[in-house]
């Protein structure tokens, strides 16, 4: 074939483009005209935006004292999806993941700013109740912190608080669903009184989400819940968490890319307080848009 | 055997140098693998112009190579995956060698059918063949070296533009072998006694329409590599130009 004949062929070839290949809106200009106000040189690559929002973030600063922690993220937490927070230790996921239930509030020289909204109340309004807020936005941690109680007792603590059961029937029925939804009934149904320290590091984490989920949260938030357990519970508490998404919100903070692969649909990855990318889980592992993103995917670690 | 090609993607930066390592080896037994490849179809055609028996059969012992180098970077791409559990950029590249080994070793069984017609044209007891029967396996050997030749270029230097170019190129092929196949036709009804040569030469140029094919996959496969679009199916037209179009 002759050199003319290529040259002619490239020419036609770039033509005839239908637009069916187009990347959707997500194209990075797009979405970085969507999130306005964002210096350009700190755009989040990928749509932050969802259809079907349970919180909205938008343009979030977290400060410690004058250690800027957070830097402008704007993010939607969609409704019965689970998200993943990914990113090197000091990235700010962790950070960002406690903004949620306000947890930050705890720390003294922290500063939050920006718009955090959770089914239309901004959660950061002074009038909020934060206690009711983190019944709303429960939270499981990384080592797992049951009571120094019962197990019965672990999971009655809420509802008892919270007055959300009438009498000990109905009380007893609630610890029993929570403990089956959290798949340990069958495992301690024979020993409710005996201590929840007690249970093997796998399930105390279960006891953790029993005990979460039993003042009817609307989103948990999961700060690495698996990192002091063994591929066997860590796999119980990933089928867990997809059985949990039909009814709940899920924030999942992991140091595992393969866990985020495995339980996420989206995927957020942080880098020095921003959020670079977020994505379609998918999407993020086979073909990310941010060279730090996929940098850090694939273990090159700068 | 052509200039050897380097892989010049970068796969290298990862935290773990084994995992640097064991990438670089897999991308250069890819790259042996097409310079064998290209090497058969050569010697394969250059056996046929020269009527050289011997080097035919050459051709034909040699392919078990290419077999064996098929299989032993399968196996390494499957050890990455369970060792490494390769993400991104690096997990394209390992689907993408292992599917383009598979084609490449087709492509090594169509040489060596190419020299089994050329050790049966000249063993024959009849007499030779008129050289204009092979007028286009020689036209389609340059077209289908090229585009092999093209398309290992474009994964082993990691060009969107020219896998583009040779996914396009297909099409001049299969033109080409229309008009092979017209003419063999014809030449069949004007004299009988050429059929059997002129069926011999219709396997070879049916092998370079193959080898077309196969060269054809492993461009998109490397479109795929560099812009995570696969664009098979589809005409390469869409995806390519968008690859060009937003550089990221």
């Amino acid at each position: 074939m002759s050199d003319e004949s290529i040259v002619q062929r490239e020419t036609t070839g770039m033509q005839t483009v239908p637009d069916k290949h187009k990347r959707e809106p997500s194209s990075t200009e797009e979405v970085l005209k969507q999130a306005a106000g964002k210096p350009s040189d700190r755009q989040t690559v990928g749509d932050i935006t969802v259809a079907n929002p349970k919180m909205v973030c938008r343009n979030v600063n977290v400060y410690y004292d004058d250690k800027h922690a957070i830097k402008d993220v704007s993010l939607d937490i969609g409704t019965n999806e689970v998200v993943a927070f990914i990113g090197p230790s000091g990235c700010g996921k962790s950070t960002f993941l406690r903004c949620l239930n306000r947890m930050n509030d705890t720390i003294d020289i922290c500063r939050v700013t920006g718009e955090l909204v959770l089914d239309g109340q901004n959660i950061y309004d002074p009038r909020l109740d934060v206690v009711q807020l983190r019944a709303r936005v429960g939270m499981v941690f990384q080592k797992p912190n049951p009571f120094p109680k019962s197990i019965y007792d672990n999971v009655a603590y809420g509802p008892r608080i919270h007055g959300l059961t009438a009498n000990k029937a109905e009380l007893d029925e609630m610890v029993k669903g929570c403990l089956e939804k959290a798949g340990l009934w069958k495992e301690v149904h024979d020993r409710l009184d005996q201590p929840g320290t007690g249970l093997s590091g796998g399930q105390q984490q279960r006891l953790c989400i029993a005990r979460a989920i039993a003042v009817s949260p609307e989103v948990i938030l999961m700060d690495e819940p698996c990192s002091a357990l063994d591929p066997i519970a860590t796999a119980k508490i990933e089928e867990l968490i997809d059985e949990l998404r039909e009814n709940y919100t899920i924030v999942i903070v992991t140091h595992s890319m393969q866990q985020a692969a495995r339980v996420s649909q989206r995927t957020a990855y942080f880098h020095l307080g921003d959020l670079i990318e977020v994505g379609e889980t998918e999407q993020i592992f086979t073909n990310p848009r941010h060279k730090l993103t996929e940098d850090y995917i694939t273990g090159r670690f700068g | 055997m052509g200039d050897e090609r380097i892989m010049t993607v970068n796969t290298d930066g990862h935290t773990v140098k084994r995992y640097d390592e064991a990438l670089a080896r897999l991308r250069s037994q890819v790259m042996e693998m097409g310079g064998l490849v290209e090497d058969q179809i050569a010697r394969a055609l250059k056996a046929l112009d020269d009527e050289n028996v011997g080097a035919a059969r050459d051709v034909v012992g040699r392919d078990h190579k290419i077999n064996a180098l098929e299989v032993k970077i399968d196996e390494e791409c499957t050890q990455l995956l369970a060792l490494r559990q390769p993400m991104a950029g690096d997990l394209r590249m390992i689907m993408v060698i292992s599917k383009a080994v598979t084609d490449l070793e087709r492509i090594g069984d169509e040489a060596q059918k190419i020299a089994r017609m050329v050790v049966q044209i000249y063993n024959s007891t009849s007499s030779s063949p008129s050289y204009r029967l092979f007028r286009e396996v020689f036209s389609m050997g340059k077209l289908a070296t090229n585009m092999l030749q093209g398309a290992l270029d474009a994964l082993a230097r990691q060009d969107v533009d020219k896998a583009m170019e040779v996914a396009q190129g297909d099409d001049d092929l299969d033109r080409e072998f229309n008009s092979a196949m017209r003419h063999l036709s014809t030449y069949m009804m004007e004299d009988a006694r050429v059929i059997g040569h002129a069926v011999n030469v219709i396997f070879m140029v049916k092998a370079l329409e193959r080898i077309g094919d196969h060269a054809k996959n492993i461009a998109e496969y490397t479109i795929y590599l560099i812009k995570g679009k696969d664009v098979r199916h589809t005409g390469p037209g869409e995806a390519g130009d968008e690859a060009r179009g937003e550089d990221d």
